[in-house]
């Protein structure tokens, strides 16, 4: 009885640690695959047109909606202490520093990274990953490598994207729609936002969203048992594991670059 | 050397269940050898050892005087060069079309002109005769047809070992036909040596000069195809003969029906 008590105890341990030996294992496997990619970049720019070209709609769309919503929002507030005027940085600010990256990360977990899981879960199923062992092909190297790094890419490409429609849509629904003057909200954005601070901070964000999001995608396939079951569950974790993970990155990350 | 293939006391367990006991077997070059049994005797294991694609608790499986279990990862690839493989279900990349299928190999393993791979590629097209269906992806093939673009793949290299695994299963009996006479051809045409794992009793016997009988792990039986035909050995003529009932047992090992339904103790 008790021995079973601690053996129900001790197996979710066992099976966490022996995830993160694997994840681990995985992880390193697939950086030293990376050099052989500099000789074949086709695979890496393929896979770009695949992971970030398809995202790039619901990027932009979100991008338009999360800047006009922090126009409207910004401008009630602001407008409480006649300081309208800062609109243009509040966006700005709100957009590369935090929202950018961040949503921009969730989205790709569940646009491009479920369509990861599946796509390597299916290979495996259909013993394609097999096939390519066979053929003295390492699939970590051919099929883990290109899609890891196409996401690394992609993330702040997209970020930037998502960022730059959003200030958009704030201009849109501050200067546009509501008057807010348009030289204060540009000059007040030009003054305020640093590129080193925050640009390059938010750039900084959506390149370790993009390590994590793509690997915890990427890894959930290749571990995923070749059932279309598993898969399915695969692709669940990598939403659940990839947000959670941007979270808890998002909170250490800022504590780190903005703490003056 | 005289055997490409050679199988020494070999033992093999998932976990706890043994799944190969004591094996010995050898496959000479140039010759198709069948392994042949029922679902789940370890046939298929048998292929992915060679592969090695998994390695034995005990014995050695050695392919061109090498034993595989013992190579690291390079030396395993390296030798993964000269065999081929064709999967169940043909394992194509549904993302390439039927061309860039057969191609993979030559691009990652050649510096060939794209010229040249066109032409290799055709030529082993044209071998299955599917030359015509380069431009189609795996979607729009049938499982016969796939299955012999599969086939294509596997010899773009052209390997000294040729590994089947079921390549009859779910295939209509012309298909089934057409598989059995190139898995012969190109066997002799490629000077290779073919192992086929099948339960398909007269393609296999049919194409074979050898054959392996499985079951349970262990081989009990094994012979030219005319010396199996004519075996007495009952799990042999079961099998041979696709008797319902007799060593391999119709029913799930476990309780009896009067068990399950309560009635052992009635009167």
């Amino acid at each position: 009885m008790m021995l079973d008590l601690l053996a129900g105890l001790g197996r979710p341990i066992r099976t966490f640690a022996e995830n993160v030996g694997f994840a681990t294992l995985t992880l390193f496997e697939l950086l030293g695959a990376s050099a052989k990619l500099w000789r074949r970049p086709r695979l890496v720019i393929e896979q770009i047109h695949f992971i970030g070209n398809y995202s790039l709609l619901i990027i932009a769309v979100s991008g338009l909606f999360v800047g006009m919503v922090l126009g409207l929002q910004g401008y009630y507030t602001l407008n409480k202490y006649g300081s309208e005027q800062a609109l243009g940085l509040l966006v700005a600010l709100s957009l590369t520093r935090e929202l950018g990256p961040v949503v921009t990360a969730l989205l790709f977990a569940g646009r491009a990274g479920t369509s990861l899981t599946a796509e390597i879960g299916l290979m495996k199923a259909g013993e394609q990953l097999s096939a390519m062992e066979m053929m003295a092909v390492n699939p970590v190297e051919r099929v883990l490598a290109p899609r890891f790094w196409a996401g690394v890419i992609a993330m702040p490409a997209l970020a930037s994207i998502f960022s730059a429609v959003g200030v958009l849509g704030g201009y849109l629904i501050g200067v546009q729609l509501i008057g807010v003057d348009e030289g204060a909200f540009w000059s007040q954005m030009q003054a305020g936002v640093d590129i080193w601070q925050d640009i390059a901070n938010g750039a900084i964000k959506s390149v370790v969203f993009g390590i994590a999001v793509t690997f915890v995608a990427l890894y959930q396939g290749y571990r995923a048992q070749a059932t279309p079951e598993d898969v399915a569950r695969a692709t669940t974790r990598t939403v659940v594991i990839s947000s959670l993970s941007v979270w808890w990155l998002d909170f250490m990350l800022t504590a780190l670059m903005f703490n003056k | 050397m005289p055997n490409l293939v050679e199988i020494r006391d070999l033992h093999f367990k998932y976990g706890e269940f043994p799944i190969l006991s004591g094996l010995r077997m050898d496959f000479p070059r140039g010759k198709v050898v069948a392994v042949m049994g029922g679902s789940g005797s370890g046939k298929t294991t048998i292929l992915r050892l060679i592969g090695g694609q998994i390695r034995p608790q005990t014995g050695s499986v050695s392919v061109d005087g090498q034993a595989v279990h013992t190579l690291e990862t390079k030396a395993l690839y390296a030798l993964r060069r000269k065999m081929g493989m064709l999967f169940q279900h043909g394992a194509l990349f549904t993302d390439l079309t039927v061309f860039e299928n057969v191609a993979f190999p030559l691009r990652e393993h050649t510096d060939l002109p794209e010229e040249l791979i066109h032409d290799l590629v055709l030529m082993k097209l044209h071998a299955v005769g599917l030359r015509n269906a380069a431009q189609l992806k795996p979607a729009e093939v049938s499982g016969g047809m796939a299955r012999r673009v599969a086939l294509a793949r596997a010899i773009a290299l052209d390997p000294e070992l040729i590994m089947y695994d079921e390549p009859f299963a779910g295939l209509d009996p012309i298909s089934k036909g057409v598989t059995a006479n190139l898995i012969r051809i190109l066997n002799d045409a490629l000077g290779s040596t073919s192992i086929l794992v099948s339960h398909d009793v007269a393609e296999s016997l049919m194409i074979a000069d050898y054959v392996y009988f499985l079951s349970q792990g262990k081989i009990v039986a094994e012979g030219t195809p005319a010396e199996i035909q004519e075996s007495s050995d009952p799990f042999v003529k079961q099998f041979v003969h696709a008797e319902a009932d007799g060593p391999v047992p119709f029913h799930y090992p476990g309780k009896s029906l009067a068990e399950d339904l309560g009635l052992e103790n009635r009167p």
